[in-house]
């Protein structure tokens, strides 16, 4: 795998911890690498399935939900 | 809108009495303006000077231009006068802050005010400090390094902390593997300090703090806590307690009474004497000192200008029946200033507080209360989205490291944008301003804001909108700040492609937007209380007090419940005049319906509205109420061994309580009495804690030794948890004579009837000696068991925990609340408590509902789920929802009889699992619907936007 490969993964990221914990890194000037796009949802589990597929499927290099 | 938070300000003074006090406030100087402070810290960064950072204990350092942590409401930065190089130094001198804050915010003319207000009632909430070992040597705190209080190693263990929770020996900053926590340091303790009461928090957080330890180090490590009783009286601790002792943490009932630098100065070793005798020397890499609670430091200052008086410990002194009543009228308590206790206690203390509060003013309630209007909503049905892009560069916090420029110009390329432009600070008055001519003078219909996070930005966002006549749900936000420049500072390029991509996804989420109404739903103004005893009582008379007519239904004869057989509370107080008292007031107060052989027979609808059928005396009433109580309480269990039952020489607790009522004089006649505790508690068949019962024989005992100082009276314990100001009755009791004898699970008393004495027999740890006593009476701490409550817990659709007590929403946080909203749970029906307990927790409950029904109609949050065509009422989703706020129903379609689900937007919290599991897009929760989320995705994966049709 080359060196400068920068993965793209698609975070699914619930409202009330992971999200508020994607801002505390924030305030707390956590560096971390750019390579996941978030998307905030009320609830881990209100993720379908077959969308975590489709990203993968579509082109995203990995699927993270936290919650 | 009605709280008016002033930080950085301590009372000066309180005049007038209760209903018209005049308060007067000194608030210190910020030096920053927290009008025009946006928190993105740059006067922090630039300040250069570094002090002691409190809220790490000090174990970090922070600027003079600060906040204390990340989480502050509100979020606003401030300036340390003490330390600060301008303002101890003058002119001339340092200024960066000034220098470099984005906004202006800076102001070193900023003065110190005074403040008058002028109220009706005051709360005092200021907590407690923690106690500081370091003028004990003994602990070697301070002299070595490696030892460390409760609260640095927390801020060591925390993710937030100096550390970042990867563990270190302050000594060589190697990682330590095997670390001791020594209890009560401060607490339990009048020879080196004062503090003669247990801090009721400490063994719970040396627990936590070693089973958190053991996943932060690798391999797990080692960690041994040293104790004298381990005190998990709190609800289902005990079980925590059991899996702590499961994961190999090392529990040893000893004092170590010599703690010495470890070998080369690095590590701690201690000596120590084992149960049994044997002295142990054994080294630890790193040593926590288990430090407790104190009252406040300014606690006389304070309880001298309100007037309040404190106890020998310099807490504030409360009623044993009013807990939350300060020792002047109209002044409450709220919280730990009260005496040690957790977070949960402190919680329900300060509902209570407020609850007691709102009692005293029902007659000024909204005369002060604002609320905000409104311009009628435009009608945006047919219109294509019209999307303004607005692209805040928060000063330098994000333009630093994003290109805004590129990003504004970037955002007018995408599909139906028809407006961009960058402002400096989007969230301030000025671009709220313009942000509400451009939609005006654009026609937008839809708005992305690209800046902060929307958890806090996001309301701002749509009241703007909504002063515009916009729906307010037609905002999404990007998060190019928290999530993206403040973390990828080092790589602006890959920042700002990121930030294209997180403004694309919103655009994209804001084509599928759609108007959202908040429902409204008419609020009943009457409670119901189900259960009559003192909990029940208790919060029928705070509702009732507050205005609302209530309804209590008790399903025995009469009220009163447990506190009918019971003596005195711990303090004294004669329990049976103030229940006489308030059985009194619940059946002469005007607005209290209290029905006695009644019960709850069904109930439909939610919070604000819920109608049930009430059997009472044979006959069947309907009414509709707008939030619940649950004191359903709990009884004392039958013991089923020494004796019990079969020798009137053996009672229960309740029983005792009883003798001493009525026939003291017979229980003075006694020569010797034995108190067994944990008789049904703590055991493989009921794992919790009974928690009142301690306290109870400790003070029963005491009552005996005082009718009768000569009799022997022995307590057989296996814990004694005495928690908090309780402490101080054990060490009365052990003054006294009477005598503690410590016994395990594995080696119980035993109980035998020899020709006409009753003979206790017991291994006494102390002298590794078996003894036998021969005793008059024998008293049983029964284990507290919780009442029956299957009926009401399938009719309310509310939940128990695996020991049958009713379940709170959160265990810390919302101890009253139960998970359905317009729900309360009170009394020992939630966990065993001793009384004063139970009623500070039936004032917090009535004073949550009361929340409810103050408001004649309340709004609910539009992000909840809805049913659409394609449902077909397979019913997948009733089982996945958490909330039980979906039903089925049937509906008549094409002359044939169709299934479909229904959601109840009063229970539903929008969490939409029921969305995921659906396999047919049958249930959607607005704003988050599967169509939206996959925008997103597409967006983030650049796929062409004709996609996310299909």
């Amino acid at each position: 795998m080359a060196r400068d490969f920068e993965p793209k993964i698609i975070g699914f990221l619930c409202n009330w911890c992971a999200y508020a914990g994607g801002d505390l890194a924030g305030v707390m000037r956590i560096q971390y690498p750019p390579g996941m796009r978030a998307i905030r949802v009320m609830c881990s589990g209100m993720v379908p399935p077959d969308l975590v597929l489709e990203a993968l499927v579509k082109g995203a290099d990995g699927v993270i939900v936290m919650g | 809108m009605n709280i008016n938070l002033l930080t950085l300000s301590e009372i000066t003074g309180v005049a007038g009495e209760a209903g018209d006090f005049t308060v007067t406030v000194r608030k210190k100087p910020r030096y920053i303006d927290m009008d025009k402070c946006i928190a993105c810290g740059i006067c922090a960064e630039k300040c250069p000077k570094l002090v002691s950072d409190e809220y790490n204990a000090g174990t970090a350092r922070r600027k003079s231009a600060y906040i204390q942590y990340g989480q502050t409401v509100p979020l606003k930065y401030a300036i340390d006068p003490d330390t600060c190089i301008f303002i101890q130094k003058g002119k001339g001198k340092c200024l960066a802050c000034e220098k470099f804050c984005p906004t202006g915010a800076i102001n070193f003319q900023d003065k110190e005010e005074l403040l008058e207000f002028n109220v009706g009632a005051v709360i005092l909430s200021p907590g407690h400090k923690s106690f500081d070992p370091s003028g004990i040597d003994f602990y070697g705190y301070k002299t070595i390094p490696d030892v460390l209080t409760g609260l640095e190693y927390e801020r060591m263990l925390s993710p937030s902390g100096p550390v970042r929770g990867h563990l270190e020996k302050p000594s060589s900053g190697k990682t330590p593997e095997n670390i001791a926590w020594i209890q009560c340091v401060g607490s339990r303790n009048t020879n080196q300090c004062d503090n003669g009461y247990c801090s009721s928090v400490c063994c719970m957080y040396a627990m936590k703090q070693a089973l958190v330890t053991e996943t932060h180090i690798p391999g797990g490590g080692r960690q041994t806590i040293f104790f004298m009783d381990m005190r998990c009286h709190g609800k289902e601790f005990e079980l925590y307690y059991n899996y702590a002792t499961e994961r190999g943490i090392r529990f040893i009932r000893a004092r170590p009474h010599t703690i010495e630098p470890g070998p080369g100065g690095s590590g701690v070793a201690m000596e120590y004497f084992t149960e049994d005798g044997r002295k142990v020397r054994e080294e630890f890499d790193l040593t926590v000192l288990s430090t407790g609670l104190e009252a406040p430091r300014d606690a006389i200052d304070l309880a001298e200008k309100t007037g309040i008086r404190l106890s020998p410990y310099r807490f504030a002194e409360t009623g044993g029946f009013e807990p939350v009543f300060s020792s002047k009228e109209g002044i409450y308590i709220g919280g730990s200033f009260a005496g040690p206790m957790n977070i949960p206690t402190a919680v329900a203390n300060a509902s209570a507080a407020a609850g007691q509060a709102a009692r005293a003013l029902v007659s000024a309630r909204n005369t002060l209360t604002k609320q905000k209007t409104y311009p009628p909503e435009f009608n945006l049905t047919g219109q294509k989205p019209k999307i303004g892009v607005f692209v805040c560069s928060c000063g330098v916090n994000i333009a630093a490291t994003v290109d805004v420029n590129a990003l504004v110009d970037y955002a007018k390329t995408l599909p139906g944008v028809a407006y961009a432009e960058n402002n400096l600070f989007s969230c301030s008055t000025d671009a709220q301003k313009q942000l509400a001519d451009v939609i005006r003078k654009q026609n937008l219909n839809r708005v992305v804001i690209a800046a902060c996070s929307p958890r806090t930005h996001e309301p701002l966002f749509q009241d703007t909108l909504m002063e515009q006549g916009i729906n307010g749900y037609l905002v999404e936000m990007a998060n190019i700040r928290n999530h993206n420049a403040w973390v990828h500072q080092k790589n602006p390029e890959q920042a700002t492609q990121k930030a294209k991509d997180q403004v694309r996804m919103a655009v994209a989420k804001a084509q599928t937007l759609y108007p959202l109404e908040r429902m409204e739903v008419p609020v009943v103004g009457r409670s119901l209380v189900i259960g009559g005893g003192v909990a029940g009582m208790s919060a029928a008379l705070g509702l009732a007090d507050q205005g609302y007519d209530t309804v209590l239904v008790e399903h025995s004869g009469e009220l009163g419940g447990n506190a009918k057989n019971l003596h005195t509370t711990a303090r004294g107080e004669p329990i049976r005049p103030m229940l006489d008292k308030m059985i009194r007031d619940v059946q002469n107060h005007p607005k209290i319906d209290a029905l006695t052989n009644a019960r709850v027979l069904n109930a439909t609808g939610s919070v604000g509205h819920f109608e049930s059928d009430i059997e009472a005396g044979g006959e069947t009433r309907r009414i509709s109420y707008g939030a619940a109580v649950l004191a359903t309480g709990a009884s004392e269990s039958v013991p089923d061994e020494y004796r019990y039952g079969t020798d009137d020489r053996v009672y229960t607790h309740l029983g005792f309580d009883r003798l001493m009522t009525e026939t003291p004089e017979k229980a003075a006649a006694a020569g010797s009495a034995v108190f067994i505790q944990c008789v049904g508690s703590r055991d493989e068949k009921r794992p919790w804690c009974s928690r009142l019962c301690c306290t109870h024989s400790v003070k029963a005992a005491l009552d005996l030794k005082e009718k009768n100082p000569e009799m022997d009276v022995f307590i057989l314990y296996r814990d004694m948890r005495t928690y908090g100001l309780n402490e101080d009755l054990y060490t009365r009791a052990r003054n006294a004579g009477v005598l503690f004898i410590r016994y395990d699970l594995e080696n119980k008393p035993q109980v035998a009837a020899e020709g006409d004495d009753l003979i206790v027999r017991v291994f006494d740890p102390v002298s590794r000696k078996k003894i036998a006593i021969d005793t008059d009476l024998l008293i049983l701490a029964a284990a507290v068991v919780p009442n029956n409550v299957e009926e009401l817990v399938n009719i309310y659709r509310c939940a128990t925990n695996q020991d049958g007590f009713l379940n709170e929403a959160h265990p810390k946080l919302r101890p009253v609340d139960m998970a359905a909203d317009g729900l309360f749970v009170a009394g020992i029906g939630a966990y065993p408590k001793p009384i004063g307990e139970s009623i500070s927790q039936a004032q917090a409950a009535a004073s949550r509902a009361g929340a409810i029904l103050a408001q004649p109609v309340m709004h609910l949050d539009a992000i909840k789920s809805h049913v659409t065509q394609y449902c077909d009422g397979c019913a997948i989703c009733l089982d996945a929802c958490p909330y039980d706020a979906i039903s089925i129903t049937t509906h008549a379609q094409n002359g044939r009889t169709a299934k479909r689900v229904e959601t109840d937007k009063a229970l539903c919290k929008g969490c939409g699992i029921c969305q995921a599991a659906c396999p047919k897009g049958g249930i959607l929760v607005h704003g988050f619907t599967i169509e939206q989320l996959q925008a997103q995705v597409h967006a983030a994966l650049d796929l062409p936007q004709a996609m996310t049709a299909s």
